[in-house]
């Protein structure tokens, strides 16, 4: 066997690739730290900003004072409260004494409807009014929408309807972006997340070898440096995918994210994220002499990823600068294709520009990561 | 078919200011136990990675098995075995999962994979640890199991960088046994060490220091040229019969043992114990012309120089 001259096999190279990626598999069995990091990333992100981070406000208390005794008022109340935003604890008959429970901080804000509600309905005049606490800032900007919310246009109860159905539409306008917000963070989570995780893994897949001394075994055994490279890969591309499926199980469930795209098309796009942000990871892997200093570079990685990528902030928004850093990291393609696939029902061959960077990126990173890694201790 | 396993000239390796290795001419037969013997940081490590093609020249050229290094370094790596001298192996996987991740490393295929695996676990008596993590078995059994990963691909040349540093003397007999019976199956063994007693079971010995080669033979040969000019002095007042000798100009060494003051001469003495006895006539003591160790030659060759620097 020793006599053989070491010629290119294809099947022995596949047999190498996965000899390290069962092996990284048996490792991140035994690894509770990072196994775990896998499942609790997604889900405490997801929560932290589906919740707490939440610029949404809801449930902010307020007071009903109905003088009009009027069924229309009724039908207006729950067409307000049914966005959420507000929840009726308090009824007054008089807006004085309204204005009172605001002032002692028992209710935030009170909805009056005056005595003539019916005529100014006819005349489409204000309906009613808004008094409002405005010491707390969070509180009045999101009543704002509510101030200005077209009373007139909500009679969708046939029975009130002053010949004015054709305003249902608007109504539903109104909704929309009160919960376009955290729609809109879910799927860019999947990116934000999957960058965080997918680079710290595998930045460290190298760099760990080398520092608890494996390297120095694995380099004297046939393994190529571009088989080492796909096998480190691999495993953490079905972590990814798994990660991915998490997040959007979580956000559909518990944030109502609708799913308007196929799920192969998301699947898709995903891969092609996870591909580029884990050919990030094994250059840094590369470079990076310690795992400390692998965790740095991850985080020079994540910060543009996370601020420039439209997660945060509108693409469109950003200066020229910022946009053109933007368009270099695989984070802002991803957002722009997961969103549209998402949100907008979208299809990959309409995306086919950010798709093609995802895979040039992939490919780039690879290339430079083999050729990087040498088969040596210099 | 050359009859050298390992052919080196001028061999050399620089860490910026520091020459770890200087101008190593090496010659090893193939089927032999060849020892590199030399103090901490001598440059054996940094040796056995340039064999290895782990590591690249400054200067000078290899041959290892008929190809050069390091440009074929890659056609190499089935006909060479390395045991690295901090254990290497996945200390997260069992003794089993690192065994059959280097067979399928090594393309070994599944028939002979399973056959070599039982062969290796069952010689180097790890059946019974086959399920443990490498990381939690002892200093000795670590050491077995990264000589039996170092084997297991039948390499024709295998390097062992300080085989048995964590090992017991027992066991370490032991170990030796294996070595001999590799060496008995046609295997070229390096092996480095710092321990005496394994550097004479090697058949030839290299002794390095400050990465260069200071002495080269046979153990036995080593110690010839040392029969006769070695004294053992037993006295009450050893401080008085140190200072006392270490002044003499024909004192190579005196190294303290237990109770007795090891003392080498120059060569050049006629009879060294007269020689001691006359110094030390005037204290009570009682010295006698002792066989040379390994240990001797070392100091012989390494530290002759600057003598008396051993406590
Ligand atoms: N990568 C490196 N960078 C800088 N200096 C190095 C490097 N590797 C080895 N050296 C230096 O080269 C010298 C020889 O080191 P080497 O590891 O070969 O010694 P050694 O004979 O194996 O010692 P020991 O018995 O302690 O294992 C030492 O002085 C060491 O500090
Ligand atoms: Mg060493």
């Amino acid at each position: 066997m020793s006599k053989l001259a070491p010629v290119f096999k294809l099947s022995q190279s596949v047999k190498r690739i996965q000899a390290i990626v069962f092996k990284e598999f048996r490792q991140l069995k035994r690894d509770r730290m990072t196994f775990g990091m896998v499942v609790m990333i997604p889900i405490i992100q997801l929560l932290l900003f589906g919740y707490a981070i939440n610029t949404e406000v809801r449930g902010i208390p307020i007071a009903v004072v109905d003088m009009s005794h009027n069924a229309a008022a009724r039908v207006i109340e729950q067409a307000v409260v049914a966005t959420q935003v507000v929840e009726v604890i308090e009824r007054y008959p008089t807006p004085q004494e309204a204005e009172k429970a605001i002032v002692n901080g028992e209710v935030r804000a009170a909805l009056v409807f005056p005595p003539d509600l019916a005529k100014r309905i006819v005349e489409e005049r204000a309906l009613g009014q808004w008094l409002v606490d405005g010491s707390d800032t969070m509180v009045s900007s999101a009543l704002l929408p509510l101030r200005s919310m077209p009373l007139s246009q909500i009679f969708i109860d046939p029975a009130l309807d002053y010949g004015k159905s054709h305003t249902t539409f608007e109504v539903a306008l109104f909704f929309n972006p009160t919960r376009r917000a955290a729609v809109n963070i879910v799927p860019g989570l999947i990116g934000t997340i999957l960058t965080m995780t997918m680079i710290l893994f595998t930045s460290t897949a190298i760099v760990r070898e080398r520092e608890r001394g494996n390297l120095e075994l694995l380099i004297t055994t046939p393994i190529r440096p571009l088989e080492l490279m796909i096998g480190k890969i691999l495993p953490y591309i079905v972590i990814g995918l798994i990660q991915m499926t998490l997040i959007l199980a979580l956000g559909y469930s518990v944030f109502d994210v609708p799913i308007i795209g196929a799920l192969h098309q998301i699947y898709m796009a995903t891969l092609l994220f996870i591909a580029a942000s884990l050919s990030i990871g094994l250059v840094i892997s590369t470079i990076a002499k310690t795992q400390l200093q692998a965790m740095q570079m991850t985080v020079f990685i994540l910060l543009p990823s996370i601020l420039l990528s439209g997660f945060m902030f509108p693409f469109e928004a950003m200066p020229g600068a910022a946009q053109a850093i933007a368009e270099v990291l695989p984070a802002t393609h991803f957002m722009r294709m997961i969103r549209a696939i998402v949100l907008r029902g979208a299809e990959l061959p309409g995306l086919l520009n950010d798709a093609f960077w995802l895979m040039g990126f992939t490919v780039v990173g690879l290339m430079v990561a083999a050729a990087r890694f040498k088969k040596t201790v210099d | 078919m050359s009859v050298l396993a390992i052919q080196t000239r001028g061999l050399t390796r620089r860490f910026g200011a520091l020459t770890a290795v200087d101008h190593l001419d090496l010659q090893i037969e193939k089927g032999t136990i060849y020892g590199f013997l030399g103090p901490n940081g001598c440059g054996k490590s940094t040796t056995i990675r340039m064999l290895c093609g782990l590591l690249t020249p400054s200067e000078g050229t290899i041959d290892v098995l008929g190809q050069t290094l390091p440009q074929d370094a890659e056609a190499l790596r089935l006909r060479i075995g390395y045991m690295t001298q901090k254990f290497s192996l996945y200390e997260d996987l069992s003794v089993l999962g690192n065994l059959r991740f280097l067979a399928q490393l090594y393309n070994l295929p599944g028939a002979v994979s399973r056959q070599r695996i039982t062969q290796v676990l069952s010689e180097y008596g790890l059946d019974k640890l086959r399920a443990q993590l490498a990381g939690s078995l002892s200093g000795g059994q670590k050491q077995r199991l990264a000589l039996a990963a170092a084997v297991l691909h039948e390499p024709d040349l295998l390097f062992l960088d300080e085989p048995t540093s964590a090992v017991d003397p027992e066991n370490r007999r032991h170990f030796w046994e294996k070595l001999f019976d590799l060496c008995d199956q046609g295997t070229s063994i390096l092996v480095s060490t710092h321990y005496m007693d394994e550097a004479e079971r090697c058949h030839r010995l290299a002794i390095l220091e400050a990465g260069k080669l200071c002495a080269e033979d046979e153990p036995k040969k080593l110690l010839q040229p040392l029969t006769g000019r070695i004294v053992e002095v037993e006295a009450d007042d050893m401080r008085t019969v140190k200072s006392r000798l270490q002044k003499l100009e024909q004192v190579r060494s005196s190294a303290q043992q237990g109770i007795r003051l090891r003392v080498l001469l120059n060569p050049g003495v006629q009879d060294s114990l007269e020689f001691v006895k006359n110094h030390l006539s005037d204290l009570q003591m009682h010295c006698q012309l002792v066989n040379p160790s390994l240990e001797d030659v070392f100091v012989q060759v390494t530290r002759g120089a600057r003598s008396g620097g051993r406590q």
